[in-house]
């Protein structure tokens, strides 16, 4: 079912460095996971090598958002997710699935667009997290909202900020992407709706709306 | 808006439609200014800001957040519930069980199905069987663990083939049949005696989840005896109805908001069990809850698109004309009544131009999440059953699949009394221009020589039609327009936009009829509290029902303007002309600005107010469509690859080209889903449990899933007969003949009948080596 030419095109493309559906388990996050699974316990970030902590024993962390700084008292099990929308007050980052199935919520962090909900509040201390309001300038919409506007690249809209999102982390390591590079960067972003091809063509507008700005 | 717009309220230099006299029907547009065109949605800013709240964004001071307790078994009884570990946890703020309720609480599955709201019989996996409200969705679900429950496991059934099987575990007192209808018109006996060919073939499609992207769930807060829930939902009087009927509360006592909302396709028609857990737990803390669903959670127990199974027996002469068309089909709803069978014959019966038809449809329960309405219910069922069968009738008698079809359009609607005429038929056109556009006998020409080929690529042409049973949408509906003082205006309504544009269509309406920006307008929708009694959005109605009432709606404003202005031009009303700018006499030649109306100073306010009219009546309005696609199969590996598509839909009048192309897109998206990667499996020998609850093995098609070359060509046939809009639905059609389409086309490239949905790898490698074709690991 997958369109193999683009998988070939794009193989060799490391447009999409973030986690993917099925990169993700191979990476540490689900070490993390696995740890907090079997011991309820878990290393803080900061201190990987020092006391284990509990799961539901709260800490206080930095986390730097769309370039301000919050500190935060969280659990280690709390998700990125979770504190950005029920904390935070960020729900332009949605809620899909909470397994990294969907991709509405992806955001970015230090520039790749990563699922906040495999993300733990504690694991993003110290790193550059940008969601979709950060993509506002001011009350002016980035470039790649407008282009999703002026493409009708939605319908009940639930996905686009995860879309959004991909598109930016797209641009910004590959301002001029191809039609598969498009494709295989929104891939891990579900649209129930099926909005996809104006999704493509937003996607393709974005870059010419970047590079003239 | 550009700067030299702002103070604006109107559009220079576009001519708005001539008023009628009060008590006169409009005329039907005839070119329009705005409706039509590509306009982008007026709430898009809202949409990709993150500044649009949708009920799961919704947080409020002090809120708790609930969860629920779900039976793990297909079949079990609760014995005991021990959530006294559960009580006394740090940051539990309150449970519900079935205890704690006492059977005060019910549940209505429908109207004759009542159970208690945690009932002790769970007849299907994901039953709710407790509820908790804590500090934090983390202590919710560790709440939920130390719960304690003590079930007896009882035998299931989770194939609706084997439920009225002897021996077969029994789900109800009165045993597993739900429902069974027949339907006749003719003698099909005598039909297939007149044909030249006769076929019958055996179809099934798998059960399909709607998975809306955003989850099922609700905020609910008590103020006093007054009860609010942002709930995501398509329709917000249908959820306060069934919520003030639980609650047993005046319905003045509810109200429920859904301003946006992240997707429905029929799921969120209705509230769940957890709107109730939510208002319950709310009045228990004294708190706002917040419940939404796990993924897990709607996958088993927020509806489904029944699974099939179908036997469609067709006689057809050899030039084409259908005798006989008989069809029985066996569904499941799941545990409950649900429509297992909602509609699976609709297309059998209506479709083609057919004297001669016989069905049997048999809903049966299984032990498995009840079934929602989901998007054109029973209709791609039928049409994969149908188009398939059309075009095994085709080749039998060395037609053409779009000749045969051209050769059975029907005029009248065959299957309802008296057989009404259709109000318009856009079926052929839609088959006619399709096939043009796409290049359809070049593309079989193409695809006939390359079956010689020896490669392992095979390419096949495949298409399908369709009609939507309703989509003219009709009464009631009311809707209020105010146009304020300096001339801008405001729309209140309380149809929900589902996605599909609603908002920004009926701005259009307002633009085309007022002459003002669709920008300047304001929108209030979807609250029980502050806007109009509207139906729930659903069944490709939202835009004819709605429409006509906006419509009306502006043109009473307009004459109360012109009312205005009569005093003030000194012409009657009759020789009055409404510009967007300018109210104009035509016998005088004077004119005054509209800001400038004295009476409309000194009122503030102009209020139109705009009912749905009734529709046609002896006739009937129903969209239609035809698509086309073009696969790869791979003989090797049997992946099958949608190489392009294209829509030809009638649904009356285009009102927003943009929001048209992608609900065609998106139907056609879904329709991939149904014919290539969805099916709900369930464990059907040991437990009975769903074994794909989650996105990963529950396989919604994703961006590579679908072609880059996908054309929608609407065929723009102003309705007027239907509605002062001249617009029929399109939400449903779309996704009607797209996976009969698919199979039609697999069937061209490899000579293979998929009858099972989906056509994954597995499903094409086994086709492929019973027919003998090679196949390569």
């Amino acid at each position: 079912m997958r369109n193999k030419e683009d998988e070939e095109k794009t193989g060799q493309c490391q447009c999409r460095r973030g986690f993917t559906r099925r990169g993700f388990l191979t990476s540490v996050g689900v070490g993390a996971m696995a740890a907090l699974a079997t011991t309820g316990k878990l290393s803080s970030a900061k201190e990987a090598s020092s006391a284990e902590i509990a799961a539901e024993q709260a800490v206080v962390i930095t986390l730097t958002v769309n370039e301000r700084s919050h500190q935060l008292l969280v659990e280690p099990r709390w998700s990125l997710l979770y504190v950005l929308r029920e904390h935070l007050g960020l729900t332009g980052t949605k809620v899909g699935c909470e397994r990294g199935e969907c991709g509405a919520c992806t955001v970015l962090i230090d520039d790749l667009p990563r699922y906040a909900c495999l993300t733990l509040a504690v694991e993003a201390e110290g790193r550059r997290i940008t969601t979709l309001e950060g993509l506002m300038q001011g009350e002016e919409l980035g470039p790649v909202q407008q282009a999703f506007v002026e493409e009708d690249a939605m319908q009940c809209g639930y996905c686009i900020p995860g879309q959004i999102m991909s598109v930016e982390g797209l641009l910004r390591a590959r301002p001029q992407p191809n039609q598969a590079e498009i494709r295989q960067a929104v891939s891990g972003n579900i649209c129930r709706c099926g909005t996809y091809p104006h999704i493509f063509k937003a996607a393709a507008r974005a870059a010419d709306l970047k590079a003239k700005r | 808006m550009k700067d030299d717009e702002k103070d604006l309220y109107f559009v220079e230099g576009i001519a708005v439609p001539q008023t009628p006299l009060p008590g006169e029907e409009p005329a039907a547009w005839g070119k329009t200014a705005v409706i039509g065109r590509r306009q982008p949605r007026v709430d898009a800013y809202e949409r990709v800001s993150g500044t649009a709240v949708y009920p799961s964004d919704v947080v409020l001071p002090n809120m708790l957040y609930g969860a629920l307790l779900r039976c793990p078994h297909a079949h079990a009884r609760v014995k005991k519930v021990d959530a006294s570990a559960a009580e006394k946890m740090e940051g539990v703020h309150a449970v519900l069980t079935g205890a704690t309720l006492d059977g005060k609480v019910k549940w209505p599955y429908n109207e004759e199905v009542v159970t208690d709201l945690f009932d002790t019989r769970c007849r299907f996996e994901g039953e709710a069987v407790a509820a908790v409200a804590a500090a934090t969705p983390y202590v919710a679900r560790d709440a939920l663990r130390a719960i304690a429950v003590e079930y007896e496991v009882l035998p299931f059934v989770a194939d609706e083939r084997k439920s009225l099987a002897p021996g077969a575990a029994q789900i109800h007192v009165n045993g597993n049949m739900i429902k069974s209808e027949t339907y006749a018109r003719g003698d099909v006996g005598q039909g297939f005696a007149e044909a030249d060919v006769v076929l019958e073939e055996k179809f099934r499609t798998a059960c399909e989840i709607q998975a809306p992207m955003e989850l099922h769930g609700c905020v609910a807060n008590w103020e006093g005896d007054s009860l609010t829930i942002w709930e995501s939902t398509q329709g917000v009087y249908a959820v306060q109805a069934k919520i003030a009927d639980i609650l047993g509360l005046p319905l003045s006592r509810v109200r429920v908001i859904g301003h946006y909302m992240g997707g429905g396709f029929g799921s969120k028609l209705q509230p769940g069990k957890y709107t109730v857990c939510a208002a319950l737990l709310a009045r228990k803390t004294g708190r706002p809850v917040k419940i939404f669903l796990s993924r897990e959670e709607t996958l088993l127990a927020a509806g489904n698109r029944p699974p099939a199974a179908m036997t469609i027996k067709a006689g057809v002469k050899k030039d084409g004309t259908l005798t006989a068309l008989q069809f029985s089909g066996l569904g499941s709803g799941g545990a409950y009544p649900a429509g297992g069978t909602s509609l699976l014959d609709w297309l059998v019966r209506d479709l083609y131009v057919c004297p001669h038809v016989q069905s049997e449809m048999t809903d049966v329960a299984i032990n498995a999440g009840p079934a929602r309405p989901f998007r054109a219910p029973g209709h791609p069922q039928c049409a994969w059953a149908l188009e398939q069968m059309m075009d095994s009738l085709a080749e039998a008698i060395g037609m053409d699949p779009i000749d045969l079809r051209l050769k059975n359009i029907p005029l009248v609607s065959q299957a309802r009394q008296g057989k009404p005429p259709y109000t318009t038929t856009g079926l052929s056109e839609c088959i006619r221009q399709g096939a043009e556009a796409f290049g359809w006998r070049e593309a079989r020409r193409r695809t006939a020589a390359g079956r010689k080929d020896k490669g392992h690529l095979k390419r096949g042409v495949g298409m399908g039609s369709c009609l939507w049973f309703v989509g003219g949408g009709g009464p009631p509906a009311t809707v209020i327009v105010k146009l304020f003082a300096d001339g801008s205006v405001n729309l209140n309504m309380g149809a929900s936009d589902i996605g599909t544009g609603t908002k920004t269509v009926m701005s259009m309406v307002l633009a085309e009829e007022l002459g003002v920006r669709p920008a300047t307008i304001q929108i209030e929708h979807a609250d029980t509290g502050s806007t109009q009694y509207a139906t729930p959005s659903g069944g490709s109605k939202t835009v004819p029902t709605e429409s006509p009432a906006v419509r009306s709606a502006a043109i009473a404003v307009k004459q109360q303007l012109l009312k205005m202005a009569a005093g003030e031009l000194g012409s009657p009303v009759e020789n009055l002309r409404y510009t967007g700018e300018f109210i104009e006499a035509v016998d005088s030649g004077r004119k005054v600005k509209i800001t400038d109306i004295a009476a409309l100073k000194k009122q503030g306010v102009v209020v139109g107010i705009g009912y749905r009219g009734p529709n046609p009546e002896g006739k009937v309005v129903n969209p239609f469509a035809a698509q086309f696609c073009e696969v790869e199969v791979n003989t090797r590996t049997g992946e099958v690859r949608i190489l392009r598509f294209l829509g030809a839909h009638e649904s009356g009048r285009v009102m927003d080209r943009l929001t048209f192309d992608n609900q065609v897109f998106g139907g056609i998206t879904m329709g991939i889903g149904l014919a290539m990667t969805e099916t709900r499996i369930l464990d059907e020998n040991r437990t009975g449990k769903m074994v794909n609850r989650n996105l990963h093995d529950y396989k919604l098609p994703t961006a590579l899933d679908v072609p880059v070359d996908m054309v929608s060509l609407p065929v723009d046939l102003p309705d007027s007969e239907a509605n002062n809009t001249g617009a029929k639905g399109l939400g449903e059609p779309v996704t009607i003949p797209t996976a009969a389409a698919i199979a039609n086309a697999i069937y061209d490239a490899v000579g293979v009948r998929v009858r099972q949905s989906p056509a994954d790898p597995l499903t094409m490698n086994r086709l492929l080596a019973e027919q003998g074709q090679e196949v390569r690991s």
